[in-house]
């Protein structure tokens, strides 16, 4: 069967050739992180010294300065968040692993799921109409509760996983020796569920601490130190933004540097939620 | 007539304190009631987002009705609001990055899913989840000097020589415009259409690829014609997802699309995008309508992602309730 061996021979050719190509996909996926990373390196590593980390921004036109008041202004935004988002998502998540029935849980969920897919620039519209347009000003208070707004529903389904993901025998025993539902949950089950507790609440600060959009007109931006939590505040995201666009050289060298420094804590914080603290337990995507 | 009132109402939490507080002696109640309030603020907060969104953009609403998405003059000085241009430019940068990224996710979710051992699958997965992880302004960064400059000096020139008949790539080489913001929104959505993918492809059931192999086909034509189909209402859900963020996302192409409101059959010429004309002139926004009508603009993304990702959430777990009923 010469025809047939032509046609088999031709089969094995497309399915070699095809299965090769998704191997090509696969590689050029990968690849493009390297490609940034190695970019950020090469073009920022050189701008880090020790002035980006304790100076402020140069005015317009002088060459040098650093970045100190947007690491210590992120770090501020960062700290509002957690605050806001943390508490909500943890012990939202907590009353739908233990306490919640039909639909009140149904509702929470949802919502939660709703506010995950909202882009992160409308949220930046919400915290502008619920912080900024009754204070009058944009400060550090309206960012952070942008950030922490984004927070929540990360914090509150991957916890809710989590606690699921302990065993009913657990619940059991506890409640077998007589404690009761509350002891329960604060003495076996939290405690059984912290690391991946702990790595969900790692990824949602990293999926935040690079975020832009919901800043602009928030925390707004500043060149100078921004004290206490009522002024508008710099944020390293921010600045990578206004002085990768702005014309002058000196600039431009310096968004890489923040990137770098940026990307390099994310991946850092990722890279340490994913393999350290997730030994064993799977981590879901949000 | 106040009196009455107040012993009307302490009457009642008196006689029933104490069996509630009988309750609250163990904590359960008072966690109940706690976790209870922090449950409900999840929901409160989603419910003022989209209130906030709707008041506040009430006057063009009023003024501009449904023309505010059929018209394409955008001009604040003369209070004129029309968004086409910037639907205009979301839909066909999130069209572009479609094209590029759904035949690679696919493509590379094929290979982590069906080909690769487990070890290698996990490694490159892992990598994947980092890459979902690089935020937007990075990408953005890139894209303003790396794939700005690299679109304007060979790729648009060269897609001009070679396909110029084609409406679509003509005129001048900007770098900026449709496909430039349209490549960098792929290569961001692509981490999210391999790990969707990916996840639902693993759930196909074996029996499905052992069937198919035993009636003598080729190792891709049992992935091509038994494992993707099986999975393809899954993999449509990943395509949402993708597009949904590709709708929303604002920082990278608001760096690199020129921001320049803009209707032209030409994918070289600078435009402007939803997200990315409310990032730009939110701040500058003088007036009441001039600002309202970017917050409308903003209640449009809402409705548009929270569509897609509801009809995204829907396929997938379509899918996988469907493979968990075929073993």
């Amino acid at each position: 069967m010469p025809a047939g061996n032509a046609r088999l021979r031709w089969r094995k050719f497309v399915s070699g050739f095809m299965l090769t190509m998704t191997g090509v996909c696969a590689l050029v996926a990968v690849a493009v992180l390297f490609f940034i990373l190695g970019y950020l390196v090469y073009h920022g590593g050189t701008s880090i010294n020790w002035n980006f980390f304790t100076k402020l921004p140069a005015p317009v036109g002088e060459t040098g300065g650093g970045m100190a008041n947007a690491i210590v202004g992120s770090a501020k935004l960062l700290l509002l968040a957690t605050v806001i988002g943390v508490p909500i998502g943890f012990l939202g998540a907590i009353y739908l692993a233990e306490f919640s029935t039909g639909p009140i849980a149904f509702v929470v969920r949802y919502a939660a799921d709703l506010l995950n897919g909202v882009p992160s620039i409308v949220i930046g519209i919400f915290a502008y109409s619920l912080v900024v347009l009754p204070f009058k000003h944009f400060s550090t208070l309206a960012g952070g509760v942008a950030l922490g707004v984004m927070m929540i529903p990360i914090t509150l389904r991957s916890t809710e996983d989590f606690m699921r993901a302990v065993p009913n025998t657990l619940r059991e025993g506890a409640m077998a020796l007589g404690a009761s539902k509350w002891k329960t949950i604060y003495t076996v089950i939290v405690p059984a569920a912290y690391r991946g507790i702990l790595t969900a609440v790692l990824l949602a600060f990293a999926r935040v601490a690079g975020e832009t959009a919901p800043l602009l007109f928030t925390a707004f931006g500043n060149r100078y130190w921004s004290p206490g939590w009522n002024q508008p505040i710099e944020s390293l995201p921010h600045m990578v933004y206004i002085y990768a666009i702005s014309p002058y050289e000196d600039w431009q060298r310096q968004a890489w540097a923040a990137g770098l420094v940026l990307l390099g804590l994310i991946l850092i914080i990722n890279i340490l939620a994913r393999t350290i603290l997730a030994r064993g337990v799977s981590v879901p995507r949000s | 007539m106040a009196a009455t009132t107040t012993t009307v109402h302490s009457a009642g939490p008196v006689t029933g304190s104490r069996s509630f507080l009988d309750r609250l002696r163990d904590g359960d109640e008072l966690a109940r009631l706690i976790t209870f309030v922090f449950a409900a603020a999840t929901v409160l907060i989603t419910v003022l987002l989209v209130f906030e969104l709707w008041t506040g953009s009430v006057l063009p609403r009023h003024k501009f009705g449904l023309d505010f998405f059929l018209t394409r003059v955008w001009d604040p000085n003369s209070g004129d609001f029309g968004a086409l241009p910037f639907i205009y430019g979301t839909l066909v940068t999130a069209a572009v990055s479609l094209i590029i990224a759904v035949p690679l996710g696919i493509g590379a979710a094929i290979f982590l899913a069906e080909l690769a051992p487990a070890r290698v699958s996990d490694t490159l997965q892992f990598f994947i989840d980092l890459l979902a992880a690089v935020p937007s302004v990075i990408y953005g960064l890139l894209g303003v000097f790396i794939i700005v400059p690299m679109m304007r000096e060979y790729i648009q020139p060269a897609l001009n020589n070679t396909l110029g008949f084609i409406p679509l790539f003509t005129g001048p080489a900007y770098g900026i415009g449709f496909l430039t913001a349209g490549i960098v929104l792929a290569i961001m959505v692509i981490p999210y259409i391999i790990s969707v993918s990916r996840e639902v492809l693993l759930s196909v059931p074996r029996d499905q690829r052992e069937a198919a192999l035993a009636l003598g086909s080729t190792r891709w034509e049992s992935t091509w014609k038994v494992v993707v189909p099986f999975a393809r209402t899954g993999i449509m859900g990943s395509i949402f997802l993708a597009l949904a963020r590709a709708l929303g996302e604002t920082m990278a192409v608001t760096m690199v699309i020129g921001n320049t409101p803009n209707i032209s059959a030409s994918l070289f010429s600078p435009g402007y995008s939803i997200a990315a004309v409310i990032a730009d002139q939110f701040t500058e926004a003088t007036g009441d309508l001039y600002l309202q009508s970017l917050i409308e603009l903003g209640l449009v993304l809402f409705l548009l992602t929270f569509i897609l990702n509801g009809l995204a959430r829907i396929l997938i777990v379509a899918t996988s309730q469907r493979s968990g009923g075929g073993h």
